[in-house]
């Protein structure tokens, strides 16, 4: 008898223990890697902030080949994860194909549309944050030349750059704007070496700001801007600190909130289609000690005007996925 | 003569090199505080374990053995082909056009389409550094190598700017139509009664790759061809002697090469994520040269390695899927078992044939042996 009570009571715990560990969230980063400095990192600080809150633990995988995609979301679902959060565009084809067998299960793309019952699809309007930050450029530029290097030729950095273009544009009708992409390998996204030598070339055009998207190669774009003595911009999480007084700003995409809120309402979230913009803070500018020097109020002043009017929807920024072309920037 | 029996040769060198990186991954994996024995426990479990392990597997050993023998015969010619990436990428290229431009009645003859499109891109993309290195000398090692870059940055342009669908986030093509879905081991299986995993993704590429080993083994060791490319690789100057063209050698040698490459899109494209994405080949090409060399460039060591290194690929998922273990720690061991069976070949073969020598000069003297055919 004592043995049966044993054996149920170790079964309790069993069943207890896996009950525990069905509610526990995934969350799955791209190619790039967990410690970018930006994308991946951004959602790791997002889930490691939800962690620390509620004091529980989420599984994690850094993809290595594309292969991967599929079996990282069909594992994490059949080992009962969720929500299972993924970032990336990369994503979308996998989800697409595995969201309908685990229909108990919730996903969450980030910078992606999967039009599936159980998926949420989290977009940002990193055009939007772009011209913010363009218009800084372009107003802090004494040369009225301005760079942009962007990770790979990939319509999402396009994206970023047609924005940050049109912003620079409006701010000073007549400046100019260098744009040059890293590499064509997914290499691209993390070669601070080549996001230095490109940096230099743009000085030597002239330009006194850079704007980097283009994940970890960014940290040598930031290094080689402050080393020569000219502006740069961040991408994604906020850079500032990195080079205190050299940092003009940093174009902020909080994928960190967007993977707190999904692990915070966890299974049986609310699905569809979010928008991040200006309007609900879901991109902006970074403003903090370490640029308030470098940030005169009366920019603050255009920019913040600017943002007021994108929130309202008075202000258009084009969006370069809208119809793959950009009006002031060819690629 | 050889100093070694043949199966010293093929199979002590290389066991004992992968016990010698098996105990240094172990003391890394020691090193970082977490457990040896689990990690390979997992590894193994995960890797072979399962059906759908196994699928997996073989999904990643059917890509290395297509680029293993691309890299195998350019050695046989004494062509070092490090272009395998850059053709296995214009392979895919020429699969994508092949099934989203042609209405395939049937897989089967997307199949014939598509492998014949891929082996002609990897080909033509190799036949330019080959007719470089032939007529003008640039060496092949530099050019291919370049080529690969010059091949990621076509493909990035054709798929930005011509294939990809409009208004699509993803720098990749539409997905192929359903006629042109090719077979997985599970459809394969199933009529003889074995339930393979639905979810992997290994399929009937898998064997074209063991048709393309036993052809390429028909190739160098039974055929004329085979014979001239092996004697242009033992010696220019003789087998110029001989009559044979350095330049027909190299082009041909190098053609061959550049098709198995290409031939790999078949499995990764078709097979597997059915449109190309940008990262399709994500170093299939580069793994390809460690798979020849530790395979010896014979067709059958091709074969054993590539599924070594499926091995590798599939446990090195799990791992990162199950523990803390960080995914460079996994390319660390990746990375040790290329050093030893691949480049610290010697540092195991020497002694052994120290060792074979001192029993054979133990024994008493005894008839002379039949010369054994060498290895290359």
């Amino acid at each position: 008898m004592t043995l049966m009570t044993k054996l149920l009571g170790a079964a309790a715990v069993t069943a207890l223990g896996a009950g525990a560990a069905l509610a526990e969230p995934a969350l799955i980063f791209d190619l790039g890697g967990k410690f970018d400095k930006s994308f991946n990192e951004a959602a790791f600080a997002g889930a490691q902030r939800w962690a620390e809150e509620t004091g529980e633990t989420f599984r994690e995988i850094e993809l290595q080949s594309e292969a991967q995609r599929e079996q990282a979301l069909r594992r994490f679902a059949e080992a009962g994860s969720n929500p299972i959060v993924m970032t990336g565009f990369a994503f979308g084809d996998a989800l697409g194909q595995v969201a309908g067998d685990y229909p108990e299960t919730d996903f969450v793309i980030i910078d992606m549309v999967v039009d599936a019952p159980n998926v949420r699809s989290v977009v940002f309007n990193e055009h939007e944050g772009s011209y913010l930050v363009g218009m800084m450029a372009a107003m802090a530029s004494e040369s009225n030349t301005v760079g942009f290097i962007g990770g790979m030729d990939i319509p999402l950095i396009r994206k970023f750059a047609c924005g940050y273009a049109q912003g620079v544009l409006a701010a000073k009708p007549d400046a100019t704007v260098i744009s040059n992409m890293t590499g064509t390998t997914p290499a691209a996204w993390n070669d601070p070496v080549k996001g230095s030598e490109l940096t230099k070339a743009q000085i030597s055009q002239g330009a006194d700001v850079v704007y980097a998207a283009a994940g970890g190669t960014g940290v040598g774009v930031l290094q080689t801007a402050a080393d020569e003595g000219i502006l740069s911009i961040g991408v994604d999480s906020n850079q500032n600190y990195m080079h205190p007084g050299k940092v003009l700003t940093s174009m902020l995409k909080r994928v960190d909130n967007a993977v707190y809120q999904a692990m915070t309402d966890g299974p049986g979230m609310e699905k569809g289609f979010n928008v991040m913009g200006i309007a609900n803070g879901g991109v902006g500018y970074a403003m903090d000690e370490y640029n308030k020097d470098i940030v005169s109020a009366d920019m603050q002043a255009v920019v913040d005007e600017a943002s007021a009017q994108i929130a309202d929807g008075t202000l258009m920024v084009h969006d370069y996925m809208s119809d793959d072309s950009c009006p002031v920037l060819d690629f | 003569m050889d100093v070694m029996p043949k199966w010293a040769e093929v199979v002590l060198v290389p066991l004992i090199s992968l016990i010698l990186a098996a105990i240094l991954s172990a003391l890394v994996i020691l090193g970082i505080g977490e457990d040896p024995v689990a990690a390979v426990k997992l590894m193994v479990s995960g890797a072979l374990g399962s059906t759908y392990g196994w699928g997996y597997t073989l999904y990643y050993a059917t890509n290395f053995m297509f680029t293993g023998l691309c890299v195998a015969i350019a050695f046989h010619a004494r062509l070092f082909n490090i272009g395998g990436e850059g053709q296995a990428m214009l392979g895919g290229l020429g699969v994508a056009l092949a099934c989203l431009y042609i209405p395939w009645p049937h897989w089967s003859l997307a199949l014939i389409g598509a492998t014949t499109m891929a082996a002609l891109f990897g080909a033509a993309w190799a036949a330019i550094p080959a007719f470089l290195q032939a007529k003008r000398g640039s060496h092949i090692v530099i050019t291919t190598i370049m080529f690969n870059f010059i091949a990621a940055a076509v493909l990035n342009y054709i798929l930005v700017n011509m294939l990809r669908p409009k208004g699509s986030m993803d720098p990749a093509t539409a997905r192929f139509p359903d006629a042109t879905k090719l077979p997985t081991l599970h459809d394969l299986l199933a009529p003889i009664g074995i339930n393979f995993s639905k979810a992997a993704p290994a399929n009937i590429s898998l064997l074209v790759a063991i048709a393309a080993c036993f052809f390429l083994w028909v190739l160098i060791w039974r055929t004329r061809l085979g014979y001239e490319i092996r004697a242009y690789g033992h010696s220019e100057s003789a087998a110029k002697y001989a009559g044979i063209s350095p330049v027909k050698i190299t082009m041909i040698t190098m053609i061959i090469s550049g098709g198995l490459a290409g031939m790999m899109a078949i499995n990764n494209v078709m097979g597997e994520s059915e449109r190309l994405v940008l990262n399709a080949t994500e170093g299939a090409g580069f793994i390809g040269i460690a798979v020849a060399l530790m395979g010896r460039s014979h067709p059958l060591g091709v074969f054993l390695a590539a599924i070594l290194f499926g091995f590798l690929y599939q446990g090195g998922a799990e791992l990162a899927l199950w523990t803390s273990i960080p995914r460079e720690l996994i390319v660390v061991i990746q990375a040790l078992v290329i050093l030893f069976t691949g480049a610290l070949d010697n540092m195991v073969r020497m002694p052994l044939e120290k060792i074979f020598l001192s029993i054979r000069n133990a024994r008493a003297p005894k008839p002379e042996r039949k010369p054994v055919e060498p290895a290359e």
